[in-house]
């Protein structure tokens, strides 16, 4: 299958300072992003899962060259982030931002409460003027309808609509440059459940129409096994394991995803399932545990997951990438 | 009044009386609460979940008030009281513990303070058994080290050990009651794991009774013997966990269960058309009937009763009867 994106051993970290009478000094970092790939095909969707401060949100500003990496590489179409964003070209990085666009979790901070959805959704248009301006329009119009929207919500301002609404002008709005790669950052973690599942089914509409390829990121697994094709669950910094998603739900290979896993109430009330509790809390990702992250909440952990960190391998050689030494014994 | 029911609430009525027009946001709710049960009160937002609860302890912020109703807890009717007899109701009988535990708990004092306090000012202990009390609370809802921590400040805490500290304050007075408002949703999936581990674990040792307030139908299924479905200040459905989950009657029910993603299996979601309504002008006759695919003329016109269908099945629908609705399972 053709990988649309592509992350090579991305590596980010935030410098912590500690600040002196005169000079502030470097004391430690925070390992956001440590040497994390993955890949994703054209038209298909890669669920981030993960806790708070695992470094989703971070991996996808990387990703779209909001942060500098300090290591590794990120491909976009075939072209490397963020030399194309150094290019002295300007036309050329305009072009090339215009393919990629970003949902974010937040509709209410999202949106200018001082411009109308008409201004919003049509400033795409103004910046890259991809399409003519006699057609900005038509476009705008065939947007909103496209999110369930009307054409007379176009002279209204964001105050005026609900959350979901507002989540869908978002949506039209990351759509009217006509964009290849959507970035979807917890885009329904604040919505009511009824109007979660009309915002998940309009995300997986769009994509079938417009062969979308989407980055979606979540804490919350439901949604997460609903829209995504493979799935890549992160643990401080690290990807711990990277599968298909019917796969990895089903048979997961690391002890976290499986505490994960398990840790998600059903609603169904027969299903009794054995519940995992992790002991205690994430760890600082400012000094990770050493050797295997996870170590220090694992049941299973044994001397060499203190020392040696495991790598990310297909351990089954069934492209379910995994990174722990124990994972034969959870086939 | 039936008096095998620890709490029972009956037609209450709390409304908002602000400048836009009058807040309708608990319109009628009656719910029961048996002793050692824990009920579930699910809805969306806006729907008087979160009110119901203030209601019941007298905690409803301006412009709020409640209009009408009884909250009877064990016989007396809490809304009779005067303020001074609420005090001793709060903390001894109720307590609850909030959605936010970071802004439930005050920045400027230690942890430890802020449960001594509750205790020394209502059993009039001296600080020395107040302190050993608190370790000894503290040490119950799990928190490591409960000597040292006492001692340390609200920032000093994760999500999780906050919502642990909110809880081991509910409990200091042993309450009959824990009222728990969305207890785990600003956390995360394995600290929402623990936290729903402790409180039914305390529920198992202390027999207390538990009203448990959330939007997650995942919550419930696992905790609650008896789920009461809200909706715009009224309520829908009410029953027992498996008869909601597998013999909804009301059609809210019903699209709340195919709405919901599920990691146990994968389908396209069933969706609920249009929005959560505005309650100052609620939709006339059945509130969920603008969007209610079922919905008929005297859905419009009628304002649906909460009927019994059989032992503890209630349902506020005037079509229940012709309806095959869908489970979850």
């Amino acid at each position: 299958m053709e990988e649309f994106v592509k992350a090579q051993d991305l590596v980010k970290y935030y410098p912590v300072y500690k600040r002196g009478i005169l000079l502030k000094k470097q004391t430690g970092a925070v390992h956001a992003v440590d040497g994390v790939s993955f890949s994703i095909a054209k038209g298909q969707t890669l669920g981030l899962v993960g806790e708070s401060g695992c470094g989703k949100s971070t991996t996808a500003k990387v990703l779209l060259g909001l942060e500098r990496p300090d290591a590794g590489h990120a491909f976009v179409d075939e072209k490397e982030v963020h030399e194309t964003l150094d290019d002295t070209n300007d036309e050329k990085v305009r072009r090339f931002r215009r393919g990629m666009q970003m949902i974010f979790q937040n509709p209410y901070g999202s949106l200018d409460p001082r411009m109308t959805v008409y201004d919003i959704v049509s400033e795409p248009c103004v910046i890259h003027q991809h399409i003519p301006r006699s057609e900005w329009n038509e476009k705008v119009y065939e947007l909103l309808r496209m999110v369930g929207l009307e054409e007379y919500h176009a002279e209204r301002y964001p105050h005026e609509f609900s959350g979901g609404q507002r989540q869908r002008i978002c949506i039209a709005r990351a759509l009217a440059s006509d964009p290849k790669l959507i970035v979807a950052d917890e885009p329904v973690s604040s919505l009511d459940v009824s109007i979660r599942a009309q915002i998940l089914n309009l995300i997986m509409d769009l994509q079938k129409e417009k062969e979308l390829t989407y980055l979606y990121i979540s804490h919350d697994l439901s949604s997460v096994r609903q829209v995504s094709h493979h799935v890549a669950v992160m643990y401080l910094g690290k990807i711990f394991e990277y599968a298909k998603s019917e796969e990895l739900f089903d048979k997961p290979l690391n002890p976290y995803t499986q505490a994960l896993i398990s840790a998600v109430p059903i609603p169904d009330p027969k299903t009794k399932r054995e519940r995992i509790i992790l002991a205690g809390d994430v760890p600082s990702p400012i000094n990770p545990p050493s050797g295997c992250r996870f170590h220090p909440r694992c049941r299973y952990a044994t001397e060499i997951c203190k020392k040696q960190e495991p790598p990310l391998i297909d351990a089954l050689a069934k492209d379910h990438f995994v990174a722990c030494h124990h994972a034969d014994k959870f086939v | 009044m039936e008096d095998h029911h620890i709490l029972n609430v009956h037609e209450l009525k709390t409304y908002f009386y602000t400048e836009n027009g009058i807040v309708k946001a608990v319109d009628g709710i009656s719910f029961q609460l048996g002793e050692r049960e824990i009920v579930g009160l699910v809805g969306e937002s806006g729907s008087g979940k979160t009110v119901t609860a203030l209601s019941v302890l007298r905690l409803v912020p301006r412009p709020g008030r409640i209009v009408s109703g009884k909250v009877y807890l064990e016989g007396e009717d809490l809304l009779a009281k005067s303020e001074k007899e609420m005090a001793r109701v709060r903390g001894r009988k109720v307590a609850i513990v909030f959605q936010d535990p970071s802004s439930s708990l005050d920045p400027l004092f230690t942890v430890g303070d802020q449960v001594q306090e509750i205790i020394m000012y209502h059993e009039g202990m001296p600080k020395k058994e107040a302190v050993e009390r608190t370790t000894e609370l503290f040490q119950r809802v799990g928190i490591p080290e409960p000597e040292k921590r006492i001692h340390m400040y609200p920032h000093e805490f994760s999500g999780g050990m906050r919502q642990r500290i909110c809880i081991a304050r509910a409990l200091a007075l042993s309450p009959k009651i824990l009222f728990a408002d969305e207890p785990t949703t600003n956390l995360d999936v394995t600290i929402q794991a623990q936290v729903l581990d402790l409180m039914r674990g305390l529920h198992n040792n202390l027999g207390m009774s538990m009203v448990i307030i959330t939007h997650d139908m995942g919550i419930v299924a696992d905790m609650a013997q008896r789920i009461v479905v809200l909706y715009a200040g009224n309520v829908c459905e009410a029953a027992n966990t498996h008869d909601l989950f597998y013999s909804p009657k009301h059609p809210y029910t019903e699209a709340l269960l195919e709405a919901v993603p599920r990691l146990d299996r994968h389908k396209k979601l069933g969706v609920i058309k249009g929005n959560i309504p505005n309650l100052i002008e609620p939709p006339s006759g059945c509130r969920f009937h603008p969007r209610c695919p079922y919905a008929k003329e005297i859905c419009s016109q009628k304002v649906p009763e909460l009927e019994k269908i059989d032992g503890n099945h209630y349902v506020a629908c005037h079509r229940w009867r012709e309806l095959a609705l869908v489970g979850g399972a």
